[in-house]
């Protein structure tokens, strides 16, 4: 007897201007990250180590734009993903790097790495390799739209959980009280 | 009861008396409205627009309409919610507000009525407004990147501490809250720990030194229970560790943010 086997979903992750604590609550799913294997395998993401997106189902996105490279990884997961998720809170609001939105970008680059007290001959750092920083740090869905918003700083795993097996389950993703946090 | 001085609120029969307010008679009937301008011990300024309900068809504040014998009022629907939700987000992102690090978090009505109306993401861009911090007092400091313009503290400061402390000045977007003293620091006024005006605040502006996170983040106001089933919002936010350790009953979990 052949039953059909159900096709795997496929999720991505990525962590932008975020300190990958959203990454780190997400694997707190613990060994429910098993049964949650059952039912999905990872494209790009730091778990898989791919360096790029293919089709995916899911995109999930911690952390918030700080660069021109943050910009370019989120259009790729746009460009890739069905369904894309803002997973904490610098990717629902920019977060503790957007704390930087109030100074001038040039008088961060210079206190920290020329005028700061013990550098020696310091420079701005100008390899053509280094991706550029935005002149402000911005939430994710200022640039691309986003189906999903898990807030929290991090979310709770419980929070993560609830909102994959819903969406797994083809429900709307819903949190109730103790799980919609934004601290 | 005569049916001369009740209304319905989505279906439910509120008994009110001559000079209540619809929000007035839901709270004492136990029903929640969301509201953030609004305390009870303070007259209505009407202007966060959180309390609109639809009486009798017509959108309204309930903080300042009087219910009519007989008026059929709706608050608790998927329209109005849209609306609220819609206007939490604005005041999230006219101003800087970073719940991980914010004292108030958890004890913050703006936050809980968030939460109550599920708003996942602040939806609009981010303003990033420049707004000052006044630590010259040695008790209290300012944070005005939180003030949501309720005016609850100038209505403190004058009506109750007799003081006029604060007040708002400007128009439109650039209404801001300005301390009564000419170098416009709080350490300057008669300001005081005492005073009515330190402890209304429902955000995380006016905010007592040295409190910070003594009760951790996930085990205040409403992280125990939501805001709706908090029947005075008011009398839940704590003013500081002494006080809130006395009410609170001891949690032996610490839920993560
Ligand atoms: S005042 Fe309330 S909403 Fe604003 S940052 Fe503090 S906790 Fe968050
Ligand atoms: S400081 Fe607080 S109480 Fe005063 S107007 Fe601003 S939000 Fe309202
Ligand atoms: S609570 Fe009624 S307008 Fe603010």
């Amino acid at each position: 007897m052949n039953t059909p086997v159900k096709a795997k979903l496929k999720v991505a992750t990525t962590s932008l201007a975020g300190c990958f604590g959203c990454h780190m609550s997400f694997l707190d799913i613990d060994e429910r990250l098993l049964d949650l294997l059952q039912l999905v395998e990872f494209d790009r993401s730091p778990l898989t180590d791919i360096k790029h997106c293919g089709p995916c189902d899911i995109g999930i996105i911690e952390g918030g734009l700080c660069n021109a490279e943050n910009v370019h990884v989120l259009r790729e997961f746009r460009a890739n993903c069905k369904i894309l998720i803002a997973l904490g809170a610098c990717a629902i609001n920019g977060g503790l790097p957007a704390q930087r939105n109030h100074l001038p970008l040039t008088t961060i680059l210079e206190e920290v790495y020329h005028a700061q007290h013990g550098l020696v001959d310091g420079f701005i750092p100008n390899d053509p390799e280094l991706p550029l920083p935005l002149d402000k740090v911005h939430p994710i869905h200022e640039v691309v739209k986003i189906d999903y918003f898990i807030p929290g700083c991090p979310p709770s795993s419980d929070a993560i959980w609830k909102v994959l097996t819903d969406l797994l389950a083809g429900k709307e993703p819903e949190l109730g009280h103790g799980l919609i946090h934004y601290d | 009861m005569s049916q001369s001085n009740t209304f319905t609120l989505d279906g439910k029969t509120i008994p009110y008396n001559e000079g209540q307010t619809i929000i007035q008679a839901a709270m004492a009937a136990g029903v929640y409205i969301p509201h953030l301008c609004f305390n009870p011990e303070f007259k209505p300024h009407g202007s966060c627009k959180l309390c609109t309900v639809k009486a009798n068809g017509r959108q309204t504040a309930s903080c300042t309409q009087h219910p009519a014998p007989g008026m059929v009022v709706e608050s608790d629907t998927i329209e109005i919610n849209d609306e609220r939700r819609a206007l939490l987000q604005m005041l999230f992102v006219e101003g800087n507000h970073f719940c991980p690090s914010c004292e108030k978090s958890g004890n913050c009505q703006l936050q809980a009525t968030a939460y109550e109306m599920k708003m996942m993401s602040p939806h609009f861009d981010q303003f990033f407004p420049d707004r000052m911090l006044d630590a010259s007092h040695p008790e209290y400091l300012l944070d005005f990147n939180r003030c949501i313009l309720c005016s609850l503290c100038v209505r403190a400061s004058r009506d109750v501490d007799g003081k006029n402390v604060f007040a708002l000045s400007g128009r439109g977007i650039k209404s801001h809250l300005i301390v009564n003293a000419k170098s416009g620091r709080l350490a300057d006024t008669d300001f005081s720990g005492d005073d009515k005006a330190a402890h209304v605040c429902p955000v995380g502006v006016i905010l007592k030194k040295r409190v910070g996170f003594t009760i951790p983040i996930g085990q205040r106001s409403f992280d125990e229970q939501p805001i709706s089933a908090t029947p005075h919002p008011q009398g839940a936010c704590p003013v500081g560790p002494r006080s809130n350790t006395a009410t609170l009953p001891p949690h032996p979990t610490v839920k993560g943010g």
